[in-house]
């Protein structure tokens, strides 16, 4: 299979990109990974008439955190970079669960986060993740940068809300406000599939108190689901038997499941409820270890 | 190298977007014309004519088409010619040397690592990747990195073998 013909430009800065973009006319798309974008120019579901390679753009490619502990993602942040990073396991519990479960270990090699987050795929592992921790993604234009909060970016399936001639250049993830704990689970047939369920849970902790708590789903809807009830049902109070059967309720009731080839919809329901009790219990185990 | 190009029948056919790119492959330094829209895997095959880089499912499921690009296992179907400006490729026909094979080919027929082969190039080409970054794997680690490579013969015991057998032979080396 073979893209239909496109203007292929590589520049070397943001600006240059973003000029490119801003002169394309309609239909220019910027390439990161390409791991979504090439399957869907080969198959013809996205025929581009310019293609912007920010794969030259130095200075991209990091994760880091802030002095104050706010976390940021680079547009050339490979999944591998995350999977592998010494950064995420002891204060980004969510994200290191979830990079080793992102497609398959050679898509990881080229795929990035941010590019994630634009294609906007209801069945999008990362959009999950960034949604429960609060994040946002950083656009950047002809006039300047904005945040976008990723609850507002995602406006349909493959839908976001960047401007034709702006790039998604960053993902920030807000600092904590006590500790964190959580964890994304991910039921998949097979590696490399997408989620028949997935869930990424992520809250924070001051003392046993619950103060800060988000819930994400993906793959049971036409877009990532933020489970917001079932959030609010963890904070202000320590996790609970209790508190946990409540938000694995709720965020059940959130899900919007439809039945098909990978399972039913009563069958991946079930499966939301089962993967928020078991990422809070761990959390609750883990909360009971640490004191 | 000649490349034979679409005739779309439209104005466009006369402006064909064509880029000329340095990159190396198997050590060997080229330099290619290619439009854009060429895939890495096409370029490998027909470009460059080294077939034993296989095309599977075209579509970035099954690993066959796996080479290395700057040291990092990529699906060379997934990934457009024009990207390997500059870098430096690796397909299976670089492992071997004129009168030895690759302590990962040696490993594949000790341990009978392939049926059919031909996801096999793709497999050798993700547990190099492995090896390099870590000698010494347990099989779980085998079976981690190889879990973007399909086997259509379901061959995947001996594989794992096959690996873990380069793996003890490199560092004996």
């Amino acid at each position: 299979m073979y893209p239909s013909r496109f203007r292929y430009e590589a520049p070397h800065s943001l600006d240059e990109a973003i000029s490119l973009l801003h002169d394309g006319g309609d239909y220019a798309k910027v390439l990161a990974g390409g791991q979504s974008l090439v399957p869907l120019m080969k198959l013809r579901f996205a025929s581009p008439e310019l293609v912007v390679d920010i794969n030259n753009i130095s200075g991209l490619s990091y994760h880091r955190t802030d002095p104050d502990g706010t976390l940021r993602i680079g547009a050339l942040c490979r999944h591998a970079d995350l999977e592998h990073s010494q950064l995420l396991p002891g204060t980004q519990p969510t994200m290191a669960a979830a990079a080793p479960v992102i497609a398959d270990p050679i898509v990881r090699n080229r795929g990035t986060l941010v590019g994630s987050l634009c294609h906007a795929d209801p069945q999008g592992d990362w959009a999950s993740v960034v949604l429960s921790l609060g994040g946002s993604v950083v656009a950047q234009g002809p006039s300047g940068r904005r945040a976008i909060p990723m609850a507002n970016f995602v406006l349909g399936p493959f839908e976001n809300a960047l401007r034709p001639d702006e790039i998604a250049v960053e993902a920030v993830i807000p600092p904590g406000l006590g500790v964190r704990s959580g964890g994304y689970l991910k039921l998949e047939r097979r590696v490399g599939d997408f989620a028949t369920v997935g869930v990424a849970v992520s809250i924070e902790t001051s003392g046993e108190t619950v103060t800060r708590a988000g819930i994400a789903l993906t793959g049971v809807g036409g877009a990532t689901i933020a489970a917001t009830e079932a959030a609010q049902a963890l904070t202000g109070k320590p996790l609970s038997a209790e508190s946990i059967g409540r938000a694995a309720e709720l965020a059940a009731a959130a899900a919007q499941p439809r039945t098909d080839h990978r399972g039913s919809a009563e069958y991946k329901r079930h499966m939301v409820a089962t993967f928020v009790e078991r990422i809070l219990r761990r959390a609750e185990d883990q909360a009971e270890r640490a004191a | 190298m000649t490349m034979v190009y679409d005739d779309l029948g439209d104005e466009a056919t006369g402006a064909v977007p064509m880029r000329r790119i340095r990159f190396t492959i198997n050590g060997q330094k080229k330099i290619a014309e290619v439009e854009p829209r060429l895939l890495l895997s096409h370029l490998i095959r027909r470009g460059a004519g080294l077939t034993g880089t296989h095309m599977g499912c075209d579509t970035t499921n099954c690993g066959a088409c796996t080479v290395l690009v700057d040291g990092a296992a990529v699906k060379s179907c997934t990934m457009l010619a024009v990207q390997v400006d500059g870098r430096s490729v690796e397909t299976v026909e670089g492992l071997a040397s004129a009168s030895e094979l690759h302590p990962l080919q040696e490993g594949f027929r000790q341990e009978h690592g392939l049926q059919c082969g031909f996801c096999t190039p793709g497999m050798m080409m993700a547990a190099k990747a492995l090896l390099e970054r870590n000698p010494d794997p347990s099989e779980e680690d085998v079976r981690w990195a190889l879990s973007g490579n399909l086997c259509r013969c379901t061959g995947y015991q001996n594989i794992v073998k096959s690996v873990l057998w380069a793996a003890a032979k490199l560092r004996s080396e």
